[in-house]
């Protein structure tokens, strides 16, 4: 058995151009239906004319450590894959919500088949032998990627080193894990 | 901590597209099954997308014969990989409901213009009869044939077997046409596309409107984000604060139409404080002398009067500019119709480029000359009887304008047009003269694979299949790492529609017109050129692209430089310019200002779409359904404009939009101006999802200014208002 992995993203905004290739490129990997989808772009403009600043950044599930949708879902549908990543059970879901309501970064949707779905990290992509995700491998900018923190491979690190890092509500106390690079 | 949006941002537009997509849901166009699980792939297929002229490889990812994905090509260097939203959505395209479905012709009924459904056989001979009549009358001369897009090339080769001489294309005079005269004037070639510029090792990039990131040009965006992460200093001059610009060190919000008076203010101070590179300017350039006198008055202070960008930034800039030397870029931009000076515009950055020493240098200018070599077996002889080549009343004009042609057809010199792939109504600006031209036509054929507007004006309307459903020719071009690479059917053509691909379309007409040979079965054709090339159709259908490095990219220590322009020199001071009448150096001259109460109308590009040839891809609207009109938030509150409120616009000319465009209320962009992406507003309700949905900005562009070198068409001297 070899040693348990744990998943995360990192996120360079100073990469990104907000081109939304993720968006669709995740959409048609994973067959999200339309009208919704597992991550989306935000722009944050500051300031004021001529002096500005503007962020782009690809969101998705945060595959919390401390996961609100986990410790809400009456069924055990939403659960810990063991290799960092938050996943759900189609067939125990009933599509009840309580993780919606509980998420605090608005990650999850109801599939018109009845369940909740969100992004799984490309689970089955991982599952496969694949080191990306469809949003890290399609993005022109290299500005998304997969890393396993419990790796030794240096990869995180490399791409950490200098650089300020955000989390999202970390007053939430989910221990996400997207990490933003600003 | 940040301010974080939540998701509802792009839910919104999500669910607003799902408010009407009722009516969309109605065709079979969705692609997929209703299982949700991540779908593995049976088959994938190497190709080249179409989305946009970058043309990138592609993988297809097909089960059961449907395309369900499409990810960017491994190997292929203008994509490594990567794909952008555009791509990515491709078989939006493929599955687009509306596509035209059969030949049509028009027919009176009943004293009333419709189409009806024609078998291909017979709209081939129709064709094939009337240019065989204009031939008999010897009125070849006075046909256009207009393209856009890689497939144009069947075309091309069969029309100068048959003696059509007149090619145009909008990509030349309504967009990079300038930028080309003006490198080839100065460094004797053009840029060229995808454009020679070592962006990636660049450590200073100074971008002129180019609004890289939001022009989403696949490999150019790589490098460009390259070279941000490795520490590149960028300057955005640009009235709108740009993607590229919250990524820049400095952003020069400069007063559209003045950013001649700063290129110049900018060599003048090179060339006043010595920052240039003198080696390299003494060894291989010509009228430094001339150039200096020519921009003598651009001081510093005399252009902050014009530009409204402050002596000690434009100071700042240049002396910046002078300290990265060789690894300095200024862009030479790709769309570069702006206000008829554009010639001169460009000229001014070859020049900056010159000065700075930075030609084939790592993060400079490049010289894209190698190829893959695909030695081409067949020889495709020209028509005995080629009409006369057209001639431009524009003396530097290497291409034919399509604006001249429009004017020449007004004139009643030309009579038919052949038209390939491009919406000649939503392209050219001036719409009413287009209009009028294709009323006054004896015959209109149009090949296209959507009913898009300009289809709606031809006698016959020929359906052509997908990029994903066609062989085309090879795609050999120069570029850094030079390469060929295949388009091939990713899936078979959909059986329902009554589609050929171009080569097809282009061997049935030859065949009418006795050119038989001209066109050997596609695939034939394609294997012998490869096995001319050492390789095969069978392997590059399995690799989809083979590549080369170029060693002579860069210059080798003490390499003598030629180069191709009259004198051998870089020419600074240009003698031709000055023969013909024109400024031999770049010199300034005032666009017209905002009338009372107008702002100027910028349009500009989005990841998401590729000008009007996406805006009724289903898959991509998705990502954006419509456009908004950029207003500056202070500005707009003062005229009691709210955000996402609905206007219609009217320009200087009294021209009403058809349709109306939502408010975006942002601090982004100066108060004199109003910025939208251009390709919406579509006026054909054929198109059935992009139809009016958002404004077009080339329905309000009914002034052009027009370049007297080239005669490019100035888009951007033309001003809007609001209507509720």
């Amino acid at each position: 058995m070899s040693r348990e992995r744990k998943y995360a993203m990192i996120i360079d905004t100073r990469r990104c151009v907000g081109c939304s290739a993720c968006v669709f490129a995740c959409k048609t990997e994973n067959q999200v239906p339309e009208g919704f989808c597992r991550d989306w772009v935000v722009s944050i403009t500051k300031g004021s004319f001529p002096n500005l600043s503007l962020v782009n950044r690809s969101e998705r599930c945060q595959h919390c450590e401390d996961a609100p949708c986990v410790s809400n879902c009456p069924t055990e549908a939403s659960h810990y894959q063991g290799d960092g990543t938050v996943q759900i059970d189609r067939d125990l879901c009933t599509g009840c919500k309580a993780c919606m309501a509980a998420c605090p970064y608005d990650a999850r949707y109801i599939h018109p088949d009845g369940f909740a779905d969100k992004c799984s990290f490309c689970s089955h992509r991982i599952k496969a032998g694949l080191a990306t995700t469809a949003c890290t491998q399609v993005c022109p900018t290299s500005a998304l990627k997969l890393v396993d923190l419990n790796s030794n491979d240096g990869q995180a690190e490399a791409l950490l080193r200098g650089r300020e890092v955000k989390i999202d509500k970390p007053h939430a106390g989910t221990k996400p894990k997207l990490l933003w690079l600003l | 901590m940040s301010q974080f949006f939540d998701r509802r941002e792009f839910i919104k537009i999500g669910s607003g597209f799902l408010a009407s997509s009722a009516l969309v849901s109605a065709f079979p166009y969705l692609p997929f099954s209703d299982e949700a699980q991540a779908m593995v792939a049976d088959k994938i297929v190497p190709s080249l997308c179409e989305l946009c002229f970058w043309r990138c490889g592609i993988d297809g990812h097909v089960k059961d014969g449907k395309l369900f994905k499409i990810s960017g090509h491994a190997d292929h260097p203008l994509s490594n990989g990567k794909l952008c939203p555009r791509g990515t959505g491709g078989h939006g395209l493929l599955y687009d409901p509306n596509r035209l479905r059969t030949p049509l012709i028009r027919e009176t009924h009943q004293g009333v213009q419709r189409f009806r459904e024609a078998s291909w056989d017979e709209a081939i001979t129709l064709i094939a009869k009337r240019f065989d009549q204009i031939r008999d009358n010897g009125d070849l001369d006075k046909v256009a044939y207009f393209s856009h897009g890689f497939g144009a090339s069947f075309f091309k080769r069969l029309f100068k077997a048959y003696g059509i001489n007149l090619a145009s294309a909008p990509s030349y005079a309504q967009c990079r046409g300038a930028r080309d005269e003006a490198f080839t004037l100065t460094f004797g070639h053009a840029v060229g596309s995808p454009e020679g510029l070592d962006i990636a090792n660049s450590k200073y990039l100074v971008l002129i409107g180019s609004h890289l990131g939001e022009n989403m040009h696949n490999t150019a965006v790589q490098d460009f984000s390259n070279a941000v992460s490795a520490g590149c200093k960028v300057i955005a001059v640009d009235p709108r604060f740009s993607v590229a610009a919250s990524k820049a060190e400095r952003w020069l919000p400069i007063k559209p139409g003045t950013d001649l008076a700063l290129l110049r203010s900018w060599i003048h101070v090179l060339l006043a404080e010595e920052l240039y590179n003198r080696k390299f300017v003494q060894e291989n350039c010509l009228g430094l002398e001339e150039l200096r006198a020519g921009v003598a008055d651009a001081t510093p202070e005399a252009t902050y009067a014009i530009t409204g960008i402050d002596p000690e930034t434009i100071l700042a800039v240049a002396r910046d500019m002078g300290r990265f030397g060789s690894s300095a870029l200024v862009h030479p931009g790709r769309h570069v119709a702006w206000y008829g000076d554009d010639t001169q515009r460009e000229r001014a950055i070859a020049i900056l480029n010159a000065l700075l020493g930075n030609y084939r240098q790592p993060g400079g200018l490049i010289n894209q000359t190698q190829m893959y070599g695909v030695p081409n077996p067949y020889h495709f002889a020209s028509s005995t009887r080629a009409s006369t080549p057209f001639q431009s009343r524009f003396p530097l004009a290497s291409e034919a304008p399509s604006n001249e042609v429009v004017d020449q057809t007004l004139a009643g010199n030309i009579k038919s047009w052949f038209i390939y792939g491009t919406n000649l109504v939503q392209t050219l600006g001036d719409q009413e003269s287009t209009k009028k031209a294709l009323g006054m036509l004896d015959f209109v054929v149009a090949i296209d694979v959507l009913p898009m507007e300009i289809t709606g004006y031809a006698d016959v309307v020929l359906p052509e299949v997908t990029y994903l459903e066609r062989y085309d020719d090879l795609d050999d071009r120069v570029y850094r790492r030079p390469y060929v690479a295949i388009r091939q059917p990713v899936v078979a053509p959909l059986s329902h529609l009554d589609a050929k691909p171009g080569h097809e379309i282009a061997a049935l007409l030859a065949e009418k017109w006795g050119l038989a040979g001209l066109f050997p079965p596609i695939e034939e054709y394609l294997d012998n050129r490869l096995r001319a090339a050492g390789t095969s159709l069978k392997v590059l259908k399995d690799k989809g692209v083979l590549v080369k490095e170029d060693p002579t990219l860069f210059r080798q220590p003490g390499e003598p430089l030629h180069f191709d322009t009259p004198s051998g020199k870089i020419e600074l001071s240009s003698a031709r310019l000055k023969s013909l009448g024109f400024d031999s150096t770049p010199q300034y001259q005032r666009q017209p200002e905002n009338p009372a109460g107008y702002f100027r109308l910028i349009y500009g590009r989005v990841p998401m779409h590729t000008f009007g040839r996406t805006s009724n891809n289903r898959f991509l609207g998705e990502l954006m359904p419509e456009n908004e009109l950029w207003i500056n938030r202070i500005t707009a509150l003062d005229l009691g404009l709210k955000d996402n409120e609905s206007v219609f616009l009217i320009n200087q000319e009294g021209k009403k939009s058809i349709s109306k465009i939502r408010l975006k209320l942002t601090e982004r962009i100066r108060p004199d101006v109003v910025y939208m992406a251009h390709g919406f507003g579509q006026n054909d309700p054929r198109l059935e999802f992009a139809y009016r949905r958002g404004a077009s900005a080339n329905e309000m562009i009914t002034h052009l200014s027009v370049d007297p070198i080239m005669g490019g068409t100035g888009f951007k001297n033309n001003f809007v208002t609001f209507s509720r």
